[in-house]
């Protein structure tokens, strides 16, 4: 029983740490990347004992310690305990999804078989979109409670944004079950190391490209980043909902950004592009099409698959930060209007196909 | 679901409900409703219903309550000066309360005990619920869709200020 | 200690039901009221997931699953109507709201 707790324990800390590892690229990757798109260097003049190291010791260290030591501004007029709720609601439902999210097959020590993913629930992906369901209470309590306009504008915005696209994500994801005939994550990982015609792994993306797509963006949006960031347009609104925030719980408010930029990856990988799988990884060693095998022990399987899977993660990260500096903001009327009018209909329209090519060829084979 | 932790839950799940009915700012009202119902979710999951406490999460606390704070937002609600307008009538709905709760609890006690058989693993999950509802439960299911968008056009037409006509 | 006996569930749906029909009794404003009924709707829904699990079948999850989406709805129409109201009236407090009295 104690084993098992603390098996359990294990695996849940191992996964917020991977998330956290990655969200720390995040933010160093949102500068340097972002100076290398805009033909600067990027922040790197805070250095220890003479090392900068490229700007890690600017953004990892120095920031953090600078947030963590500013003032934390009293709001006249503002009520405290909603004040101080208001981050905490937004950064723990989207650190709790990490639950459901696989990092590897199985690791075998001795005879204990350990699936690698923190909770196994059968109803994996609507732990996921229920988790984002919450993330709407902080940034509406962010807006109301700090007593500003601009924050409360933000926050309306915001929290309008994020229901609707809300939407557009559990339709296209319903396109995925229907794909993976699961809700469970990791089953649909496992599926997604199957062979198409002997040599192309059976990778999401290619079942479900239109899924792709809207998820990724249905996902942007719902991490209220550019080129959907009006809750927070930095040119408009001050700061939008987080406005009156400072120190901490400002820090805690880019942590819930970056941590769902994570998130978004990490679901976009495991359900589109495999997860943890590596071509032609078993769990016994390589299996090549042609013949050939490389038999592996079963952690180094493991390790395998966990290095793959932060490697997606990186990558998609990467990719958001860069869409992020790349396009410009939408309206509020047209980031509305593409939620309602143009993902809702794409994402139903993507249902309806994707049932009629599973019924053809369940009748034709 | 082990019995401390159960207690442990309701003591906590009847603590937030009176917190939402006995406090004076509505938007706290409304974050002790949230609470309960994500710890409703629970013990759906401790009862082995997992489809319907992911469906508690995301419809009732997740688009219900994030409407009722619109609402209070919106109309600006402010903190009330009291909860209760008199102690008359507290006493009176106290007395209330308590009668009913004991001819429920007198009710429950004369209820047949529920058997509460094993059930297979994917009892709560999607297929059964799924199962049941497009064979027995379908005209209720198609009826529903009609109510909500039933509920939709009266919203917005009830929410839009009203036009003269000129 | 053991499971949780089934009863259990129920004499906590109990007092959460009583705790809503308290809120509706005492509370003046409107919205509060509408609260302490959502809180009974879902004492309610507990009774059924319990019966369910009691009997081995899902038809109470089916039945709670109507249920939510029967509360949604009438969340939905009963804030607009109380949006309504304030714009009519300029309060939310019952006991100002008396026109409909004989």
């Amino acid at each position: 029983m104690t084993l098992d707790v603390a098996i359990a324990s294990g695996k849940a800390i191992f996964m917020i740490l991977i998330a956290l590892q990655v969200m720390a690229f995040g933010v160093f990757f949102e500068r340097k990347v972002s100076a290398l798109i805009q033909d600067r260097i990027g922040a790197n003049r805070a250095s220890i004992f003479g090392v900068a190291a490229f700007g890690l010791i600017n953004t990892l260290v120095a920031d953090p310690i600078k947030f963590l030591l500013k003032e934390d501004v009293r709001l006249a007029g503002a009520d405290r305990f909603l004040h101080a709720l208001a981050p905490m609601l937004a950064v723990v439902p989207a650190l709790a999804a990490f639950a459901v999210v696989p990092f590897g097959d199985v690791l075998e020590i001795g005879e204990h078989v350990i699936n690698l993913q923190a909770a196994s629930l059968n109803v994996g992906i609507l732990y996921v979109l229920a988790m984002g369901s919450l993330g709407v209470y902080g940034v509406v309590l962010a807006g109301w409670a700090s007593n500003n306009r601009w924050s409360l504008l933000g926050g309306i915005r915001g929290s309008a944004q994020v229901i609707s696209y809300e939407i557009a994500m559990g339709l296209a994801l319903v396109g995925v079950v229907m794909t993976y005939d699961t809700l469970d994550l990791q089953s649909m990982a496992r599926q997604q190391g199957e062979l198409i015609w002997g040599w192309l792994p059976a990778w999401g993306i290619l079942y479900q490209p239109l899924a792709f797509v809207i998820f990724l963006v249905a996902g942007v949006a719902e991490s209220k980043r550019i080129p959907f960031d009006l809750p927070e347009s930095e040119s408009e609104l001050v700061s939008g909902f987080f406005t009156e925030y400072s120190g901490a719980k400002h820090l805690t408010f880019m942590m819930s950004d970056f941590v769902e930029v994570v998130l978004v990856s990490a679901l976009v990988a495991t359900f589109f592009f495999g997860g943890w799988q590596v071509p032609y990884l078993g769990r016994e060693g390589f299996v090549f099409p042609g013949g050939g095998t490389i038999a592996l022990a079963s952690w180094v399987v493991a390790l395998l698959q966990i290095t793959s899977f932060v490697l997606k993660l990186v990558f998609f990260t990467w990719l958001q930060v860069v869409i992020r500096w790349t396009l410009p903001r939408f309206r509020y009327d047209q980031l509305m209007r593409l939620g309602w009018k143009g993902l809702l209909p794409l994402s139903l329209a993507n249902v309806m196909v994707t049932a009629v090519v599973i019924t053809a060829t369940d009748a034709l084979s | 679901m082990s019995a401390w932790l159960f207690l442990v839950l309701a003591a906590l799940t009847v603590a937030l409900s009176l917190v939402v009915v006995l406090h004076r700012n509505p938007v706290y009202s409304a974050l002790g409703l949230v609470a309960t119902l994500v710890v409703l979710a629970v013990f759906f999951v401790g009862l082995d219903a997992h489809l319907v406490a992911a469906l508690q999460v995301i419809v009732n606390a997740g688009a219900i309550v994030v409407l009722f704070l619109f609402v209070i937002m919106l109309l600006n609600l402010r903190v009330e000066a009291r909860a209760v307008p008199s102690p008359v009538l507290a006493g009176l709905a106290g007395l209330a309360s308590v009668a009913l709760a004991a001819g429920l609890f007198y009710g429950l006690g004369r209820a047949p005990a529920l058997p509460g058989p094993a059930v297979d693993a994917g009892y709560g999950g999607t297929l059964p619920l799924a199962e049941r509802l497009f064979t027995a439960y379908l005209v209720p299911f198609e009826l529903t869709s009609v109510l909500l968008t039933v509920a939709v056009v009266g919203a917005v037409a009830l929410g839009k200020k009203a036009v003269r006509r000129g | 200690m053991g499971e949780a006996p089934l009863g259990w569930y129920l004499a906590l749906s109990v007092v959460l039901f009583t705790i809503g029909v308290g809120g509706v009794l005492l509370r003046r404003n409107l919205i509060t009221m509408f609260m302490a009924v959502e809180i009974m709707l879902n004492a309610v829904n507990l009774v059924f997931v319990t019966a369910a699990r009691g009997l081995g079948t899902v038809d109470g999850q089916v039945i709670v699953f109507f249920a939510m989406a029967v509360a949604a709805a009438e969340a939905a129409v009963g804030l607009a109507i109380m949006m309504q109201v304030t714009r009519v009236r300029a309060t939310l407090h019952a006991d100002e709201l008396t026109t409909l009295r004989w």
